[in-house]
């Protein structure tokens, strides 16, 4: 409503009891943003190398998310296989039109049954990759884009997301930070249209206060760790 | 949803003696007070964080007309709109116009204590568009035509045989179904919700955050409904009401770190999105239309006064499952959207003392809630600011004036006050003895028939405020 913008703004400054923020206090914030310090740290943020990558396993599972751990790209199909396999799941699955997972040799694992782009409604398994995991709470950090539709870590009642260890993160704010220097970009231009955190398969409380797996979301969340960073280093994968 | 709140004492007398709420009440809050005291047992640094996501708030409050600016320009470089509401009517219009130029039939929504405020289901069904809730407790409470009882776990009064009960009169045609076990209710939900997020034209979230540096709206969520809601149809419309906006991705990690663990004892809710803008060139999902409507609703009111402190408030519900008081009547008693020590407070500014004058008056003055409020809100200083308004308003009835005569005989009277009000903690919790739960109350038997008031934590306010104030950092 236009004149309700004006009519906010202004009760805001007569609570604050000044007028729109001078030249300089203006540019202190904006100064902030550009800068957008970190705070403290808690020592579960601080992992570094091996030690990252466990808490980031011990976490996701304590979360009720399922970790293979495999030493390259080329163990994926595999991996993947196996898991379906085991559950008694279907071979068939949605795939993320992504550079990197579309460089694995798929074709060691004939009965994966592949189509690539969003999920629809009756897709069973996704197979996705990850910006980043997040070793502090177990966090998986999937961000859109041509490459990694949304839907895939929505529909499906089984998500599989594919992380490299280079991709372990200490924490939330590391996440950010790898976001900002891997994009260059800033300010209203840093995030793509959607980022989702997700810290193992959908659940609900709202019944008895009791947790139960599986509600809207993903049954199943699997998450496959590849050792090693493959060919096309650090820059794919998002 | 229309206040019922001038009827808070009816009300939580018929709470008091309701067996089938005092029995749920009791299982549910005991379950949230243990999950988060594990939780943040986890995390040693939790005290600093809470001083800090304190320090964020209120820098965001001093600026937050700058904030607001920056976060809508933001906004509209990723090809959003922001509307700025003054009140309910307005936003609700602006929904409106949004469905009607969609040719919007049926809309999704996700869990939004806003659409709640400003009663938006009833007004778009009276406008032939259905509204769907899709977070399981907002759904059931409206199969069951009744308001929510608590902010995030808005069926907490219900048990499973009447969400069996209520699934079995409303999902025709299922009947064969066994639904006598919480996974068989949670698979028919699953189902029938799963055809409404495919079928829906618009999804209409909440948010948790709003972030100023890069024009983002956030929600936390665990059952994944609200990704459903904003992801899959034509529009995404989010509902936020002012305070909301923080500066960067930063600050809100820090302040995502206390409200988790202060709300379901999570480390981490199992999805937090952060949604910028609609669908971009190239994207294969994501919605064509992305929409905020920041709702202030009262709220820019409050800025500068004495009661500013609670648009420092995250929704996280510690206050309310901490709170002897809802712990005895239950949320509904509190008659709005927003009960506990935070509704005590928040509804008399956003509907007006006059229309809850008792709110303020529901608290026992154990000071839990301000003790485990994560954004370390003074909730017992403003429900005594808000009684002592109502006071001098003279609308206070006789007997409890003169109460509050006493009381503020005490309140004038530091020293007494903290004698008698510091060794009543003590007192209750010597009486628990380390169980972490009493059976009875002295002098207040209403609060704990049927239930177990859980103990102080420590000390009161007044003795932590001395204790630190004699430290010097007061
Ligand atoms: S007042 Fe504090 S404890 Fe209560 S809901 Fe708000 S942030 Fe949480």
């Amino acid at each position: 409503m236009a004149g309700a913008r004006e009519a906010i703004l202004n009760a805001i400054r007569r609570g604050l009891r000044r007028g729109p923020l001078d030249a300089e206090r203006r540019a202190a914030l904006e100064r902030r943003l550009v800068e957008h310090p970190s705070h403290l740290l808690p020592a579960i943020a601080r992992h570094d190398g091996a030690e990252r990558v466990r808490r980031f396993v011990e976490r996701a599972e304590a979360e009720f998310a399922t970790v293979a751990r495999i030493a390259g790209p080329a163990a994926v199909p595999g991996a993947i296989a196996a898991y379906l396999a085991q559950r008694n799941l279907p071979s068939t699955a949605v795939m993320a039109p992504d550079q990197w997972l579309e460089r694995v040799p798929w074709e060691d694992e004939p009965l994966l049954r592949l189509r690539k782009g969003r999920a629809e409604a009756d897709d069973a398994v996704s197979v996705t990759t990850a910006f980043a995991g997040i070793a502090e709470t177990g966090t998986l950090m999937l961000a859109s884009g041509p490459a990694s539709p949304t839907t895939l870590n929505l529909l499906p009642e089984t998500h599989i997301a594919v992380l490299r260890e280079s991709r372990v993160v200490a924490s939330y704010e590391e996440a950010w930070q790898r976001l900002r220097e891997e994009t260059g970009r800033v300010g209203a231009g840093l995030l793509p249209r959607n980022v989702m955190w997700v810290t193992g398969p959908s659940r609900s409380a709202d019944i008895e206060q009791t947790i139960e797996l599986g509600v809207h979301g993903p049954r199943r969340v699997h998450i496959v760790l590849v050792a090693e960073a493959g060919e096309g280093g650090d820059g794919g994968g998002r | 949803m229309q206040p019922t709140s001038h009827a808070f004492k009816a009300e939580a007398e018929r709470g008091l003696f309701d067996a089938a709420l005092q029995r749920a009440l009791g299982k549910a809050r005991g379950t949230f007070l243990d999950r988060r005291r594990q939780a943040i047992a986890r995390l040693p640094e939790f005290e600093a964080l809470r001083e800090i996501a304190r320090g964020i708030k209120d820098h965001t409050l001093a600026n937050l007309d700058a904030y607001l600016e920056i976060f809508e320009a933001n906004v509209r470089t990723n090809g959003g709109e922001v509307h700025w509401c003054a009140n309910a009517e307005e936003a609700r219009a602006v929904v409106l116009s949004i469905c009607r130029r969609l040719g919007a039939r049926l809309v999704t929504k996700g869990k939004s204590m806003i659409a709640e405020e400003i009663g938006l289901n009833d007004f778009l069904a009276a406008h032939a568009i259905t509204p769907v809730e899709t977070d399981l407790g907002e759904y059931i409470i409206q199969l069951r035509g009744e308001p929510p009882s608590h902010i995030i776990a808005p069926a907490f009064h219900l048990n499973k045989e009447e969400w069996a009960e209520a699934f079995a009169k409303h999902h025709p045609g299922r009947g064969a179904r066994p639904r006598t076990e919480r996974k068989e209710l949670l698979d028919e939900a699953r189902e029938v919700l799963r055809e409404r997020f495919l079928a829906a034209d618009v999804g209409i979230t909440g948010a948790n955050f709003l972030i100023a540096e890069t024009g983002s709206s956030v929600i936390v969520t665990n059952e994944g409904n609200g990704d459903l809601t904003q992801t899959l149809p034509r529009a995404h419309v989010v509902l936020a009401s002012i305070e909301k906006v923080v500066p960067t991705l930063e600050d809100v990690s820090t302040i995502l770190r206390v409200l988790a663990r202060s709300a379901t004892g999570q480390d981490i809710s199992t999805y937090t999105t952060f949604s910028t803008g609609p669908r971009r060139p190239g994207d294969p999902d994501g919605p064509e239309e992305y929409h905020v409507i920041l709702l202030d609703n009262g709220r820019s009111a409050l800025v500068g006064g004495e009661f500013q402190d609670m648009l420092r408030c995250i929704r996280c519900a510690a206050c309310i499952n901490h709170c002897p008081v809802y712990g005895a009547v239950g949320g509904h008693a509190y008659g709005w959207v927003y009960s506990g020590p935070m509704g005590a407070v928040l509804t008399p500014a956003l509907i007006g003392i006059e229309r809850a004058r008792d709110l303020p008056n529901a608290s026992s003055f154990c000071g839990r809630c301000e003790a485990v409020c994560p954004m370390k809100i003074p909730l017992p200083r403003m429900m005594r600011h808000w009684r002592e308004r109502e006071f001098e308003r003279r609308l206070t009835p006789a007997a409890s004036r003169y109460g509050l005569r006493a009381w503020v005989f005490l309140a004038k009277r530091p020293a007494l006050y903290r004698l008698v009000f510091g060794l009543a903690a003590r007192l209750l919790a010597r009486l628990a003895r380390g169980r972490g739960r009493l059976r009875s109350l002295p002098l207040a038997g209403g609060w704990t028939l049927g239930r177990d008031l859980p103990a102080p934590e420590g000390r009161s306010f007044q003795d932590l405020w001395a204790a630190r104030r004699r430290a010097g950092g007061g």
